[in-house]
């Protein structure tokens, strides 16, 4: 028997197997529909939290200024874009491009926070020092993104991406800047350089944990 | 695969069957080398057998099947070019003495026990890989199935295994046993 039909032969022993071995599953919903359950559920934690603690009216004030009302809804739109990108590249045929769709809410987010800086003076120190309450910023938004990001992780293993880097990179940045827009509504002073650096750091650090353990987290092969 | 999803064997190897032609179609258009192309369409059909629960009937099959060959069609090139980068055949290995006893690098192992004691030395991938194929004596199918790894997978750890194994020996990680 020549190597060449060994392999066919392989293959038809292959598919014997995993015939015997099937068994049915439930079809994943449509990716979409299942990014909206993620962020519906968030959105009701963050919700009851932010009723809770935060001081509403300080937020309101803020809100009220045009380049913080951007700010927080670009944030926002990262965070969902990102997720809903996640989601849909998580399963095969689909087309890779989704993963720029978080790029210009993100753009408008730095842009938006970058100008915070130009406005408040470029001053590397706060109102409480050079790093002033920035550390817990990045805290928070660590802190916040591990619940999350579990709960994301264990959504996005069901579909068993066969490309985990995109997935877990999106996943992430939707984590973080979901993270981070909660973060807003905590965040009684205006951005500083430090603190849009913190913010970023804090944004960089979910990512890097994420790729790095996306194998696992994913169960991917 | 709407069929298949429900658990409908007859149906689910009849669309195995036809798809592999198409597959295999699409494999070579990355890979020339036969061995190498049955490899991929053989992981092609695992990958798709694992991800079965992504397919969205509501959208057609062939681009859903495409982007899983393509996917395992460069994750094979990746490893191709990763193990010809560090990895150079060694003359020796098909080597032959004279003495029996040379040629057979286990000699010394005389137990399961020491045997065992030097799999837990082995990361578990590599471990699962050796126990399936050298000690279970599973085909690369079966113990592909068996596993969760793909055939390409199971050969790289196997082969680092019994690489990990002999440096275990020559860095005096362990006791050598003596012949």
């Amino acid at each position: 028997m020549t190597a060449e039909v060994e392999a066919l032969d392989e293959t038809e022993r292959l598919i014997d197997s995993l015939g015997a071995e099937l068994r049915p599953v439930r079809r994943l919903a449509p990716p979409a529909r299942r990014a909206l359950r993620w962020l519906l559920v968030v959105a009701l934690v963050a919700l009851a939290l932010i009723l809770r603690f935060a001081h509403l009216d300080i937020v309101a004030q803020r809100l009220a200024q045009p380049r913080i009302a951007l700010e927080c809804l670009a944030t926002a739109l990262t965070g969902v874009a990102a997720i809903f990108a996640a989601f849909i590249l998580s399963v095969p045929g689909r087309s890779s491009r989704w993963a720029w769709l978080p790029v210009p809410p993100l753009l408008l987010w730095l842009g938006a926070s970058g100008l915070g800086c130009l406005k408040n003076g470029l001053s590397l120190h706060g109102p409480a020092g050079f790093f002033g309450d920035s550390v817990h910023c990045l805290m928070f938004i660590a802190g916040a993104s591990v619940p999350m990001a579990a709960g994301l992780f264990w959504m996005l293993r069901h579909a068993r991406p066969l490309a985990p880097l995109p997935v877990a990179a999106l996943g992430t940045l939707g984590v973080a800047a979901t993270a981070a827009f909660i973060l807003q509504f905590f965040h009684p002073f205006d951005v500083t350089v430090i603190d849009l650096a913190l913010h970023l750091a804090a944004v960089a650090i979910v990512m890097g944990v994420g790729l790095l353990l996306r194998r696992p987290l994913l169960a991917a092969t | 695969m709407v069929a298949a999803q429900a658990g409908d064997r007859r149906s689910y190897e009849r669309l195995l069957r036809e798809i592999t032609p198409f597959v295999r179609g699409l494999v070579r258009r990355h890979c020339n080398n036969h061995h190498d192309i049955e490899e991929m369409v053989q992981d092609t059909l695992l990958a798709v057998h694992r991800v079965r629960q992504t397919y969205d009937p509501a959208r057609a099959f062939l681009p859903w099947l495409a982007a899983i060959a393509a996917r395992r069609g460069i994750d094979g090139l990746r490893r191709r070019i990763r193990i010809a980068r560090f990895e150079t055949p060694e003359a020796g290995v098909y080597e032959t003495f004279g003495d029996a006893a040379a040629n057979n690098d286990m000699d010394g192992v005389r137990s399961a026990q020491e045997v065992e004691a030097l799999l837990q030395h082995l990361p578990p991938r590599q471990r699962e890989a050796l126990e399936a194929l050298k000690l279970r004596e599973l085909s690369l199918v079966e113990a592909a199935a068996a596993s969760g790894q793909s055939v390409a997978a199971l050969k790289v750890n196997t082969h680092r295994a019994l690489k990990s194994l002999r440096a275990l020996f020559g860095s005096g990680g362990l006791d050598e046993p003596k012949g």
